[in-house]
């Protein structure tokens, strides 16, 4: 192991970041690319939520009265696209970038220069997929599952300028994700094995190799795509010899991974936090790793759950229903583990803490409707109605959105050397916590009683619960300004934390200053 | 770097370009297996060259014609006959009345499914107007004609088959697909052909 430190010479060994712009443009640190994927991720969570609060307030009263409804259907499938690819992955690249070195005690990332490209292509990405907006023919508008031949025979001029956006994002991620895989698996500390890496890392080292295995595939999807639209080729069009079926089953094939992409590092995070704030050991370790790793295994055949109405013969349909509930199994092993480490533990309840119990709670609300959509013949019911959007909003926002809330809580301290506010932070949970139930809950009525979803009007029976989901939907997303001014409060200053910030903080990331020094672990650390 | 990095880096290069590979050979992959499982209600676009499909003593099956116009195709598409009986191991020809009713030249694919999709694949076609692109001037007709046969090995649970086509304008971009591989080799299959 020594071999991998001699070798990894910096020519800015010693001294701290650059200065100005260019620090930012030509970086190679770990900790100032954790940072702008950070902020990136930020940035592009409120342009989402700001195309989220349009939609709510078009659904705030039946009938049109905001936006037109092509307009709507461009917001709807931008916030998809940008909520996915530009604010969840990015973040927990981000997260990854900062905390994977410092917790398996390695220097920096394994390829620095390839981590400032896979950060510095995004913007450009996002530049180009935003830009369709003002293009003749406006934005995308098939959702964000692009199915064909909507985007496809039937999509504006600027689908070109999306499939060239996601071939980007798609770079991104493969770049990022072979980072950390050659990081994890080459450059932890000597006494560091496999088996004793904290679990945001084995979390991210399962979610990395997802990545690697279906980022391509989606890239093949929308080239696919592309060839269909600009070289006559007929992937999805009947008409030539194609099938739009086959363009659910590749893009699922893709999707499906991708949804616990967006989930697994959320399990690592609040592994951690819970472990910190109950001040126990965590309970089963092991069973934590291998339900992570079943849940990714399994992520590959359950695909067709989302497209059990096509026409799937009634074999497909049996698989694919008992395959999906079997992933219950080991996600209930870790609702069970973490709740477990809770037992009888000297709890607090920070900001973190709340925000990693209410993940626990939230999430498996949505894992319990994921289930019921799991079941075939209920799913032909609850196909495309708002329960479908009630239960993917809570796996996602209380889900994975908490979860990276929670890790910047936690781990703030650490990167800024300051203690957030906690009366703020506290605050901020609770309106958040307030907000997003009282959104996506009533969307599980109305969805049940039969509201279709992506349509901007709606029935006048849905009136009520609608304008109840868009008060707490504006609620959710005014509390994110909060958030803003607690996260810009706590760079500028606050209380100086402690190395180890919390009591009951265990790892190696905790056993530098805070802030982190800009290198940390030149000198690997021994572990045990 | 170390040698260790290097491989793991490799490696991982590898991983990302066979599954970008695979992504697209998930299209051969899907229509072979539909073929084979008859799932889709798939068909073969090429004719039959089983010589011994014919029998005397077969079962007596109904077929159902159906058409369908995809989008905005204008054309009038209608068989001839809604509802047959015809014998298992018995050639039979069906024709569907077809016609031109715009005042500008257009070209047309029929793209044929079969319900029960376990139907699909006994039901064969020595010859069939979905082989290729209809043509058709402005107010021109035509009857087009499909032989087929039902082989021997028709689930005897199915007593009742239907025969749909969907007819597609393809003005737009013909010669681009279809007719490119028929020049080619006239009823052979490639990869992207049989489907639906």
């Amino acid at each position: 192991m020594s071999a991998v430190i001699e070798s990894h010479n910096h020519d800015d060994h010693h001294h701290g970041p650059a200065k100005g712009l260019t620090r930012w443009l030509y970086t190679t640190n770990h900790k100032d690319i954790g940072t702008l994927y950070l902020w990136f991720s930020f940035a592009m969570f409120l342009i989402g939520g700001a195309m989220a609060m349009v939609i709510r307030a078009e659904l705030f009263q039946p009938g049109m009265q905001i936006v037109e409804p092509e307009f709507y259907n461009q917001m709807l499938t931008l916030h998809g696209l940008i909520m996915v690819f530009g604010a969840v992955m990015p973040a927990f690249v981000g997260l990854a970038n900062w905390l994977v070195p410092m917790m398996v005690g390695a220097p920096d990332m394994a390829l620095p220069r390839m981590n400032n490209l896979s950060f510095w292509i995004l913007p450009f990405a996002f530049f180009i997929l935003l830009s369709s907006l003002f293009m003749e023919g406006g934005a995308p508008n098939f959702g964000w599952t692009f199915y064909a031949p909507l985007s496809t025979t039937y999509a504006p001029p600027s689908v070109t300028f999306f499939i060239f956006a996601v071939h980007i994002m798609g770079a991104s991620s493969i770049m990022g994700s072979i980072n950390v895989i050659v990081t994890i698996m080459n450059m932890r500390a000597p006494g560091m094995t496999l088996m004793k890496m904290p679990l945001f890392v084995w979390s991210w080292l399962i979610t990395a190799y997802l990545l690697i295995a279906v980022m391509p595939v989606l890239a093949g999807a929308v080239t696919m795509m592309l060839m269909d639209i600009h070289f006559g080729t007929s992937f999805f069009n009947a008409a030539g010899g194609g099938d739009p079926v086959l363009f659910q089953h590749i893009f699922w094939f893709f999707g499906h991974p991708e949804v616990y992409i967006m989930i697994l590092p959320a399990f690592g995070i609040a592994s951690h936090i819970i472990e910190t704030f109950s001040r126990k050991q965590l309970f089963g370790y092991a069973s934590m790793v291998w339900a992570m790793a079943s849940i990714a295994i399994l992520s590959f055949v359950v695909w067709a759950h989302h497209m059990f109405t096509v026409g799937l013969p009634l074999a497909a349909e049996l698989f694919f229903m008992w395959a999906t509930m079997l992933i219950a199994v080991p996600t209930g092993v870790k609702v069970f583990n973490w709740v477990t480490t809770m037992f009888k533990g000297s709890i607090t309840y920070e900001t973190p803490m709340l925000f990693a119990i209410a993940f626990v709670v939230l999430f498996t609300i949505g894992g319990f409707s994921g289930l019921m959509l799991a079941i075939t013949p209920a799913d032909f019911q609850y196909h495309d109605t708002y329960f479908v959007v009630a239960h993917f909003h809570y796996v996602l926002v209380p889900g994975s959105i908490f979860s990276i809330m929670a890790a910047v809580y936690y781990w703030i301290p650490k990167w800024t050397g300051n203690m957030y506010d906690e009366r703020l932070g506290k605050l901020h949970f609770w309106l958040s916590f307030i907000g997003v139930n009282v959104t996506f809950f009533p969307q599980h009525w109305i969805g049940l009683a039969g509201m279709p979803r992506r349509i901007p009007d709606y029935a006048l029976q849905f009136a009520d619960w609608n304008m109840i989901s868009s008060v707490g939907a504006f609620l959710f997303g005014a509390s994110q300004i909060l958030f803003l001014f607690i996260v810009l409060k706590t760079v500028m200053g606050g209380k100086k934390a402690t190395p180890e910030v919390w009591e009951g903080s265990r790892g190696l990331e905790w056993t530098v200053e805070s802030p982190a020094p800009y290198h940390t672990f030149t000198t690997p650390p021994k572990v045990n | 770097m170390n040698q260790g990095s290097k491989k793991t880096i490799k490696t991982l290069c590898f991983a990302v370009l066979g599954m970008f590979t695979f992504s697209f050979a998930l299209v051969p992959l899907y229509n072979v297996f539909c073929e084979v499982t008859g799932l889709n209600g798939k068909i073969e676009l090429r004719a039959t060259n089983d010589k011994n499909i014919e029998i005397d003593n077969g079962r007596d099956v109904s077929i159902q014609f159906v058409s369908h116009n995809n989008e905005e195709m204008p054309w009038a598409f209608r068989p001839s006959e809604d509802n047959i009986q015809i014998k298992t191991g018995k050639y039979h020809t069906a024709t569907f009345y077809v016609k031109n009713t715009t005042n500008k030249r257009m070209v047309a694919q029929a793209i044929p499914s079969v319900a029960p999709s376990n139907a699909a694949a006994h039901l064969k076609k020595l010859e069939c107007f979905c082989f290729e692109q209809q043509e058709l001037a402005p107010g021109e007709e035509a009857l087009l004609p499909v032989r087929l046969i039902f082989d021997d090995e028709l689930p005897s649970s199915i007593n009742s088959v239907v025969l749909s086509y969907t007819i597609f304008d393809v003005t737009d971009y013909n010669d681009v697909e279809f007719s490119q591989h028929h020049n080619d080799d006239h009823h052979a299959g490639h990869e992207m052909e049989p489907s639906i």
